[in-house]
């Protein structure tokens, strides 16, 4: 009786945190299979529930759709250049900082975490301004170094986390073998620690794919925005066409929802060692 | 047996030091290091200095404090702050206890639980937005059905629309949270219950003197830091509410966008260096704690 007691209280627990978990993503989902119609009638299942919303988004058979293909495509490309760059400007940093014991490199490893600590929101303002100094406002260029300023400081720290704990007998014994710092680098640093450069170049391209702030500061012409500004321009008008609106966001969810359910296992872990350390 | 060749090793490696010639190794070092110097000085301390520069007027600021969208927004970031971080902390503390219990179902129930975090936030929020349309989103139109009443216009009065913002705040990040909670339940080692079992312990004693005195150091740090991601939360107010109705839902990081947008950068900067006796306090806790 006790136990049937607690197993009944789980269930109480259970079902609100689903609801409450799913309500907003089935919305989505409902709104992407249901006409206009249907998708405003406040059904909880379409009557005739239709794929043609689908093929709208993909044919562009709409104003606010006109470049749908080309800012899925800058998305992904955005999206895939923060991924690598971040790698790069991170492993060399973590690196030099844990491994090579770098002079000034503490220095650099608190800059990065201030970095990493100032609110986003906060940031983009004067990185707005800086960016208008340089030239790059509009450009796309301007979006992708500015993730990659967001994205690695905790690039950083994940990885330096990481090359603390190899053993110091590894540098030694390359050292002896005669090897320059470029080949411990590459041959015996990199493989080691690729659990966690998968982690942090999944961290890096999730962030720029879903960045939406910095996008609609930096970008403004249709042909270079990416997804999410694109999505916001919905907004825009009155009589938006709702159910096309869902069916993008849909599509734009999906993708990074399978990597981050493809990888969470080192996601969690990689989480789980920065951002709290109790 | 490295130990053996390490002391030769130290004097081929320091052998540069004296005659002030990088070894290179030292070189090497410098090199890699230098794609990030170059990242923070470029796109970090410069833009920085340059924001404080254009916020050095004290002219910015008595033109901020007379702005009541600015006070309205302090308001409103200390309502997000004390009331919405408070909330989803507690949540999390008491989830994170709910998935560790071992079902099956809970195991799946905790993968679909992190879909708020795995998916982007734009298009989830904005699917809230239309659930919340007084006319034709999903809510009203229940309310209507079992009530015979119209539903109230959500996001058209200043309270409601933040305690909107604010649950849609917490929708997205609880399962981060509750994530972090659960790897600190998980790290409490099981023979401490199973002694307190054994001594008839409640649930409430065991929570009280196993749980949470094992715990309060992570919880701590976590509320911290989900204090200064809050403060830098643009998309949970702006594609929300868009700050509205009337101004009367922005809080400090989507003020600052407002005014960037209304082309007064002063104005803008002034907003953050307002916010800074806030924020640096936050930073420097977070930095000490994650430099031990």
């Amino acid at each position: 009786m006790k136990r049937l007691l607690t197993e009944a209280k789980l269930v109480l627990i259970g079902i609100p945190v689903a609801i409450w978990t799913l309500l907003p993503i089935y919305h989505m989902f409902l709104f992407s299979i249901s006409t206009k119609e249907e998708a405003f009638s406040g059904e909880l299942w379409p009557a005739h529930p239709t794929l043609r919303n689908f093929g709208v988004v993909f044919r562009e058979q709409n104003y606010f759709l006109n470049h749908f293909w080309r800012q899925f495509a800058n998305s992904l490309l955005i999206a895939v250049a923060v991924g690598a760059i971040t790698l790069v400007v991170a492993a060399g940093a973590a690196f030099s900082i844990s491994r090579l014991r770098t002079r000034g490199g503490r220095l650099v490893l608190n800059c990065a975490l201030f970095t990493y600590f100032i609110p986003a929101a906060f940031l983009a303002v004067p990185m707005y301004k800086a960016m208008g100094t340089y030239g790059l406002l509009n450009t796309q260029w301007a979006l992708i170094l500015a993730m990659v300023t967001i994205a690695s400081p905790y690039a950083i720290w994940v990885l330096k986390q990481a090359s603390d704990k190899l053993p110091w007998e590894l540098d030694e014994a390359a050292r002896i073998d005669g090897a320059s710092p470029l080949q411990l680098f590459r041959l015996v640093y990199l493989p080691l620690i690729a659990p966690s450069l998968v982690a942090v170049g999944t961290y890096a391209l999730l962030l720029a794919w879903n960045e939406y702030l910095y996008a609609f500061l930096l970008l403004s012409n249709d042909k270079d925005i990416t997804l999410p500004v694109a999505l916001g321009h919905f907004l825009s008008a009155d009589d938006s066409p709702w159910e096309l609106l869902m069916t993008t966001g849909l599509i734009y969810a999906l993708p990074p929802a399978a990597i981050y359910y493809a990888f969470k296992r080192y996601m969690v872990a990689g989480l789980t060692a920065g951002a709290v350390k109790s | 047996m490295s130990t053996v060749a390490l002391p030769g090793v130290e004097a081929a490696a320091s052998a540069g030091g004296p005659r002030r010639r990088l070894s290179p190794w030292q070189a090497w070092g410098l090199v890699l290091l230098a794609p990030y110097v170059a990242v923070f000085l470029v796109f970090v301390l410069y833009p920085v200095g340059y924001g404080l520069w254009l916020a050095r007027h004290p002219q910015s600021y008595v033109q901020l404090f007379a702005d009541p969208v600015f006070a309205g927004s302090v308001v409103n970031t200390l309502i997000f702050l004390i009331v919405g971080i408070n909330l989803k902390m507690a949540v999390a503390l008491f989830l994170s206890g709910f998935f560790v219990t071992a079902r099956p179902w809970i195991r799946w129930l905790s993968v679909l639980f992190i879909l708020p975090w795995a998916v982007p936030s734009i298009p989830t929020i904005l699917s809230i937005r239309f659930m919340l349309n007084p006319e034709w989103g999903v809510v009203n139109q229940v309310i209507f059905r079992l009530t015979g009443a119209d539903g109230p216009n959500w996001l058209n009065d200043r309270w409601i629309a933040l305690s909107m913002a604010m649950l849609v705040h917490i929708w997205k990040s609880l399962p981060f949270w509750t994530m972090i909670l659960i790897a600190g339940r998980l790290a409490i080692p099981g023979e401490l219950y199973e002694a307190a079992s054994v001594d008839g312990a409640s649930v409430w004693q065991r929570f009280r003197f196993i749980t949470w005195p094992s715990l309060s150091t992570l919880y701590l740090t976590s509320a911290i830091l989900s204090m200064i991601w809050t403060l830098g939360d643009f998309n949970s107010v702006y594609l929300l509410t868009g700050g509205g109705p009337a101004d009367l839902t922005h809080v400090l990081a989507t003020l600052g966008i407002r005014y960037l947008r209304l082309d007064q950068v002063d104005l803008a900067m002034a907003t953050i260096v307002s916010a800074l006796p806030l924020v640096l306090p936050l930073v420097y806790f977070m930095m000490k704690r994650l430099s031990r």
